[in-house]
């Protein structure tokens, strides 16, 4: 076996994949954790984890179209997340039934869209692309959009943030208030949907999920303000996505040789491994206090 | 009496067929400390709805400050009823009131210094600086009460709802919140609006009372309201006063088959109302 002692692999530093998907991961993970954060203070794990599925069925219809699989995801996503939200999504009940039914619309569409791409499309393996991502596989033309829809979204939520925080925290004393409670909820469902679709580019509809609430949920352990769990959460998942995708590039020298392992697992492994260290970290926090 | 910071005119609300409030009058003069009283399912919450502009009214009218509301919200605080906060909310205490300074506002704070001065202000009038940086999730029902309490007050309205503060809290910590809310309406010269089932407990410090029965009310001292006569009205069927060592009883007449039905109480309260 060739593999020598290194951290950094011969050649990771040339390499214009290993930079598309540094940039693209960085990007992707403040959004995820900046978003995630709110998923995870309004329990809406779910309607995120849907969103992630549905993107499934943008990229499948991307891939048929022959245009970049960003496209799919936000355009699937979007549009998605505008019916949760006129299906109900503002009722505390409503909002898993909401999600629930048009998740399922969804993923039949997307059974038929990869079904199409597997028998008529180039067959290149762009099923497991969409569903697990590769991040080595972005081009770099796609980088403007990913910092554009990065940064309207972290936008959207610095802008919204005080009326966010305190409709999460209780919507009554919100409306109360005279804060348009739904339309805030409508508008942060936009900026999920939007980090949603960027997670999957980086590491595939199935997997967004992990991004979107591992680093939030992780950081929400450890820090007792918003602000501060946002830049614990993007720290975490900025990590995940940096060492995920030197060791992606390391086990190209690993057995079976030739073939690298999925960047995939490596982020989500190691988003994983944040969280159950943060249990640990605030285990013993409780103890000594 | 001076501009009325509240005028209740005639307050109809329909809701689903259901005629929920009906010919609601009463008026609270600045730093007043007003009792709303009423049994479960009396109309009290949707009298604060309509009051917050958070229920259309179908007849009469709700001014603020003698006129009708500019917009939803301004001058009144509002502690809502059965408050439940997930103890691992990533907020504090003053994190909580920091967001009544400013929460309406878009975009980052500009006015920290201004809202740190705020907070603490707010904190030390509701006696919560002890616990102010622990989540507010993990505080009891009474610290809780006195962070929503200083949430609401920080705004400086000329108004605060407070929708059953004293549910679910032990008959030691309502205590203290009807002393703070009485000591905060007196201090800060804020009208009180508390709405409660039990009228006992605030019989010391109620300058008026407004006393909801299906719907309609009785406004007025709690002399002029409790009384067999006034209430008796209320509620459609003879009701007796009885006054046992200062704790008022509230007793459907005895022999009288009047429509007892129709009253909220539970079977064991049936007798005894208040």
């Amino acid at each position: 076996m060739s593999a020598g002692l290194f951290v950094f692999a011969p050649g990771f530093f040339d390499n214009e994949a290993v930079h598309v998907a540094l940039a693209v991961g960085t990007a992707v993970a403040i959004v995820t954790a900046v978003v995630g954060v709110f998923t995870v203070m309004r329990g809406q794990s779910f309607a995120g984890e849907s969103l992630g599925d549905i993107g499934t069925t943008g990229g499948a219809a991307a891939s048929l179209l022959g245009v970049g699989p960003l496209a799919g995801f936000v355009a699937i996503d979007v549009l998605a997340a505008a019916a949760m939200e006129l299906v109900g999504v503002q009722r505390v009940r409503g909002r898993d039934l909401a999600t629930g039914v048009v998740l399922g619309a969804a993923i039949g569409l997307a059974a038929l869209f990869l079904y199409l791409d597997t028998t008529q499309g180039s067959g290149n393996g762009s099923t497991v692309t969409i569903l697990f991502g590769s991040i080595f596989a972005i081009s770099s033309a796609t980088i403007p959009a990913v910092v554009a829809l990065a940064a309207l979204s972290v936008a959207l939520i610095a802008i919204l943030y005080r009326p966010l925080l305190l409709a999460t925290v209780s919507p009554e004393i919100a409306a109360a208030r005279g804060i348009p409670v739904r339309l805030v909820g409508a508008l942060y469902l936009l900026t999920l949907a939007l980090a949603t679709a960027l997670a999957a580019i980086t590491i595939g509809t199935i997997l967004s999920t992990a991004l979107l609430i591992g680093p939030a949920a992780a950081a929400l352990r450890l820090t007792t303000r918003p602000l501060r769990a946002m830049l614990v959460a993007t720290a975490i998942g900025i990590a995940a996505v940096w060492v995920g995708v030197v060791l992606a590039y390391d086990s190209y020298h690993w057995p079976p040789q030739e073939h690298g392992w999925p960047v995939s697992f490596f982020v989500v492994a190691l988003i994983f491994l944040g969280y159950l260290a943060s249990g640990l970290v605030k285990w013993r926090q409780e103890r000594e206090a | 009496m001076s501009e009325a910071v509240l005028t209740v005119e005639g307050l109809g609300v329909r809701i689903a067929g259901r005629q929920v409030l009906d010919g609601v009058d009463f008026a609270i003069a600045p730093g007043e400390f007003t009792g709303l009283i009423g049994s479960n399912g009396a109309g009290k919450t949707t009298l604060f709805r309509a009051i917050l502009g958070l229920q259309r009214p179908t007849s009469g009218r709700v001014l603020l400050g003698g006129r009708p509301r500019s917009r939803r919200g301004a001058g009144i605080g509002y502690v809502p009823q059965k408050f439940l906060l997930d103890p691992d909310l990533p907020l504090r205490g003053r994190d909580l009131v920091a967001l009544g300074f400013d929460a309406g506002r878009l975009g980052p704070s500009t006015r920290l210094r201004r809202r740190r001065a705020a907070v603490e202000e707010a904190l030390a009038a509701v006696d919560a600086e002890a616990f102010a940086d622990t989540r507010v999730g993990r505080l009891s029902g009474g610290e809780q009460q006195r962070i929503l309490i200083a949430h609401a007050l920080i705004s400086r309205p000329r108004l605060l709802l407070a929708d059953e503060p004293l549910a679910n809290l032990d008959l030691r910590s309502a205590q203290e919140v009807v002393s703070l809310l009485a000591r905060v309406c007196r201090e800060q010269g804020v009208a009180v609006l508390i709405s409660a089932h039990e009228i006992n407990p605030l019989l010391p410090v109620m300058d008026r009372i407004v006393y909801l029965a299906h719907g309609r009310a009785a406004s007025g001292t709690s002399e002029e309201v409790i009384r067999a006569d006034v209430l008796s009205r209320l509620y459609g069927h003879h009701v007796d006063v009885i006054d046992v060592h200062g704790r008022v009883l509230i007793v459907a007449g005895a022999g009288d088959d009047a429509d007892l039905a129709g009253c909220e109480e539970t079977v064991e309260h049936t007798e005894v109302i208040q």
